[in-house]
């Protein structure tokens, strides 16, 4: 059986990073946020845009996420900003609470001025810290694990490089126990077909197809067309014809291994095996979305070299050319352009991914994570209101 | 001997291969997984994909095996297959495809 040394968590998850954070519950507390983290270094910021004023649907998936993300395995500890008895500080901190996570509040209000609550927020980080420096990794299985799977800045070679291998790493973490969790609706568009009859049963394949569809819907009810936006001129320049010819690569981060199960934005999977989640095409919220559903570490396939990171996970990203490889290493973990160029076959490449998926668990930073790549973004449905 | 290829056929149900490097007008194109080379009819860039075959007016455009899209004239052997002679699915012909897998 495979291993690798992650963090315990008291309610039985484990993490493979042991970040201190602090997050902000509303918009407006974006500033007061980061200079909290910028009084404490060593603590991530995760700072989003997202107002208390929303439709319901926001609302639900602005939460679900917010508490995934505070909530999460690689976290060790979460300092939650919010306003004057703010809700969604409350729930966090209950949920969390009865987690046995490490959580503390602090809000905005008229009788504490802002250099106490800076102050407030600065000390609580640093017991916070002291205390996460206590706790070690031990060895974990690797039916433990949950990786996402994503890819943005896609060109010719997607399809054909990066995307099969991490298709076949999926198939072997699978093999081995563990969970892959696919995302980006929009961009099985044109392929669901494929996803949809390599479902386990009837069932969950109607189901990938009722949000493949349900996102076409929204989409068109704005008068836009998916077609009219896809490819992109980027991807059309790198030689990528038609929708569907980008979707069908794009799938092929899904490997060979049957779709078990279909979540919803930031949700959880309840099943080990191959998931879809349902998130946008924008690489940020989807990122965002398989972290704050539990994934603790993501795979990310680019052509043209986005940066995108995480706060809290670790974001493997993988090349599709050698030429993306060269130019932007210091963005890439992983060159799978070495199939175009050094004769490495896709198996090769899933393979030099697996290990680098067990030694990230274990601790060793990606490039994303030396940059300081921590982009977050929670997907909106509606307008605000 | 060694053949150097420039371009790779993804999939034997394949009528394009895609181009592993810049291909110019006139030059012979040595395909991978493909039985015979061919005599580039125009100027292919990196990534970008030739016709294996003539392929004609709305005949499926086959890629990794599978349909992503229909030519929207005829295509002569061994041309640059793209946004000038290929069109994405319309919603029948989508629906056609996911009825059937989903009664198989």
């Amino acid at each position: 059986m495979k291993t690798f040394d992650g963090y315990r968590r008291p309610d039985g998850s484990i993490g493979v990073r042991n970040h201190v954070i602090v997050i902000n519950t509303v918009g407006e507390l974006s500033a007061l946020t980061r200079k909290i983290a910028n009084l404490t270094p060593g603590v991530i910021p995760v700072i989003h845009h997202g107002g208390v004023a929303q439709f319901p649907e926001d609302h639900t998936q602005t939460l679900r996420t917010l508490v995934g993300t505070a909530g999460h395995s690689n976290v060790s500890a979460t300092l939650v900003v919010g306003t004057e008895n703010d809700p969604i500080a409350q729930e966090i901190y209950k949920i969390l609470k009865k987690k046995g996570k490490p959580v503390h509040t602090v809000c905005l209000n008229k009788n504490q001025k802002i250099p106490e609550i800076l102050h407030e927020g600065r000390s609580w980080l640093l017991t916070a810290l002291e205390n996460s420096k206590k706790e070690v990794r031990e060895q974990c299985d690797i039916t433990e694990l949950i990786v996402g799977l994503e890819c943005g800045g896609s060109d010719a070679w997607s399809g054909i490089t990066a995307n099969p291998s991490i298709g076949a790493f999926s198939d072997m973490i699978i093999r081995e126990g563990g969970t892959s969790v696919l995302a980006e609706t929009t961009e099985a568009i044109g392929a669901e077909h494929i996803l949809a009859s390599n479902a386990i049963n009837r069932e969950v394949g109607r189901e990938f197809l009722d949000i493949v569809r349900t996102y076409e819907h929204r989409i068109k009810q704005t008068g836009e067309d998916i077609r009219s936006a896809n490819p992109t001129p980027g991807n059309m320049a790198g030689g990528l014809t038609t929708l569907e010819e980008k979707s069908l690569g794009c799938i092929k981060k899904g490997g060979g291994t049957p779709l078990k199960e279909v979540i919803s934005y930031a949700g959880k999977p309840t099943e080990k095996g191959f998931v879809f989640m349902d998130t946008p095409g924008y690489d940020v919220e989807s990122v965002c979305g398989l972290a704050a559903g539990g994934a603790q570490v993501v795979l990310f396939s680019t052509g043209k070299g986005s940066p995108t990171g995480s706060p809290i996970v670790p974001v493997i990203k993988i090349g599709t050319n050698p030429k993306v490889y060269e130019i932007m290493s210091e963005h890439i973990d992983i060159n799978a352009g070495k199939i175009i160029d050094q004769n490495k076959s896709i198996n090769d490449i899933g393979k030099e991914i697996f290990d680098k998926v067990i030694t990230v668990s274990n601790g060793e930073k990606t490039a994303a994570e030396n940059e300081l790549n921590q982009e977050f973004a929670i997907w909106r449905l509606a307008e605000s209101i | 001997m060694e053949v150097s290829y420039n371009a790779l056929k993804l999939h034997p149900k394949d009528n394009v291969a895609v181009a592993l490097k810049r291909i110019s007008e006139g030059e012979i194109v040595f395909i991978s997984n493909f039985e015979s080379n061919l005599v580039a009819l125009e100027e292919i860039p990196y990534g970008h994909k030739i016709s294996l075959h003539v392929i004609n007016e709305n005949e499926e455009i086959k890629k990794y095996g599978e349909c992503m899209g229909k030519a929207t004239n005829e295509i002569l052997v061994a041309s640059h297959v793209h946004v000038h002679n290929v069109r994405g699915l319309n919603e029948n012909e989508r629906l056609e495809i996911i009825n059937h897998v989903m009664e198989a």
